[in-house]
């Protein structure tokens, strides 16, 4: 069963939904024995770095995610979700995350020509960057995502598994052994998030 | 390169879908979660449901096709119409919304805008505005563009940004059913005025008007309409394909 770790933070209908749309059982629970006994988590994320990173550790389930993590279950961060996977954010103010992945999460701002907007928000291309993903296993490069962010990873240049060019490279995907941060939502991409959902359980590709 | 996006626009009242033109004489299209699903396929970007029922009825019936249409189609849902308390936001969005767009509510009272945005981020709030040229200024209408509400246009439209807007949605009532093109002096004044997307809605006819559209304002963000693609007038894959050739960046499926 795949959990999705409800911390209170944000509405996980779609997420529960598109994993039952490739027939695969999924929950969203706050749950830390349930947690505990997934055999995949998902730690989705929106609004700021700050109040979800204390939302997290108020709820006691920063410590089961990590924990989980460094034993080796499957854990896939999604938006915010995927910020919290870094050492530290700089979104109004310092602020810890959980240290999964080496790196910071900084303003978009500080790196994309002032007459773009921001936040970036739509339909933007993946360019793969390093080894093979797993994630991406059904994905071609070039393969259209949404976003919703004004905040990317930086310095995690040896786990960047895909980037997206908007004015500069951002960190659209990171991959560290069984650790899977999306920028992105697979869970309102199309067919293409749903085929990388798939991936991270071990499933093939659907049929469009 | 971000991608413009196409929008389909389903208006939606006691369940079904239905489209008017200048907001008048209303007729039955068809099913909200069939037409939704049919335009994910297409490979529309984002979809508009636009509640224009008032009874708590018809409510119930627009969350039940909300939620029924989000476990099946797995790209962005905004959802408007009887956007008037937080707890309206709270109400879509646990029936799969990811963006929620208000119109009359705000204008009643602003703070709503504040409100939404701080408790569910500004990517969430879009604001709709419907305006009409109106002793020599652009003018905001409320209530489906029945009422007049004095206020100028990208005075209203800026103060939404400064609450928290994320998005804004421009829907030209004089262009709007007229199928002659989107509305491009009062898209031009909004997208100079503001720096987050601005949707443009009203008026589109026909595949050039969308191309005319995205090169004639390089910075509006997407395209909205409702009839002409419920009807089969333009077909979205044709459109994208005709953006394309262009040279104006879309999303291929």
């Amino acid at each position: 069963m795949v959990a999705i770790v409800d911390y209170g933070v944000g509405n996980l209908f779609s997420l529960v939904s598109s994993f039952a749309a490739i027939g695969v059982e999924a929950a969203a629970t706050g749950d830390p024995e349930v947690l505990r006994r997934a055999d995949k988590l998902v730690l989705p994320g929106v609004g700021a770095f700050g109040d979800a990173a204390a939302a997290l550790r108020q709820s006691g389930l920063a410590d089961v995610v990590t924990e989980a993590a460094r034993a080796g279950t499957p854990l896939l961060g999604i938006c915010l979700g995927m910020q919290l996977l870094f050492d530290e954010s700089y979104e109004y103010g310092v602020h810890p995350g959980l240290g999964l992945i080496p790196g910071q999460v900084r303003a978009i701002a500080e790196r994309i020509p002032p007459q773009l907007k921001i936040p970036h928000i739509g339909w933007n291309a993946l360019r793969f960057t390093g080894g093979p993903c797993p994630l991406f296993r059904h994905t071609k490069e070039g393969a259209y995502v949404y976003f919703v962010h004004s905040y990317a990873a930086v310095g995690c240049e040896a786990n960047t598994a895909a980037v997206t060019d908007y004015g500069a490279p951002l960190t659209a995907a990171v991959w560290k052994d069984n650790v899977y941060g999306c920028q992105f939502h697979p869970e309102k991409s199309g067919s293409v998030g749903l085929d990388m959902l798939r991936a991270f359980c071990g499933k093939e590709a659907g049929a469009c | 390169m971000n991608t413009k996006r196409i929008i389909p626009c389903l208006d939606v009242k006691n369940g079904r879908v239905v489209k008017g033109v200048n907001f008048q004489g209303l007729s039955d299209v068809s099913s909200p979660v069939e037409l939704a699903k049919y335009y994910s396929d297409c490979g529309a970007d984002e979809l508009v449901f636009y509640d224009i029922t008032a009874s708590a009825e018809g409510r119930r019936l627009f969350t039940d096709v909300l939620c029924e249409t989000a476990r099946t189609v797995f790209i962005p849902l905004t959802v408007g119409g009887g956007i008037n308390t937080v707890e309206d936001f709270d109400r879509v969005l646990k029936c799969g919304a990811d963006k929620v767009s208000v119109n009359s509510g705000a204008i009643r009272n602003p703070e709503l805008i504040r409100e939404a945005s701080r408790k569910y981020g500004d990517q969430c709030v879009v604001l709709s505005a419907d305006v009409k040229r109106l002793d020599g200024q652009f003018r905001v209408f409320a209530k489906g563009g029945r009422e007049d509400t004095g206020l100028e246009a990208i005075g209203w439209i800026k103060k939404g940004v400064d609450l928290g807007a994320g998005e804004i949605v421009l829907n030209s009532i004089d262009t709007d059913g007229v199928k002659g093109g989107f509305d491009l002096e009062m898209l031009e004044a909004v997208s100079n005025a503001v720096s987050v997307p601005v949707i443009a809605s009203g008026g589109a006819g026909k595949i050039e008007d969308f191309i005319t559209l995205f090169e004639t304002l390089p910075r509006v963000d997407a395209g909205l309409a409702a009839s002409i693609f419920h009807f089969g007038e333009v077909r979205i894959p044709e459109l994208k394909k005709a953006l394309r050739e262009r040279g104006i960046p879309v999303r291929e499926v």
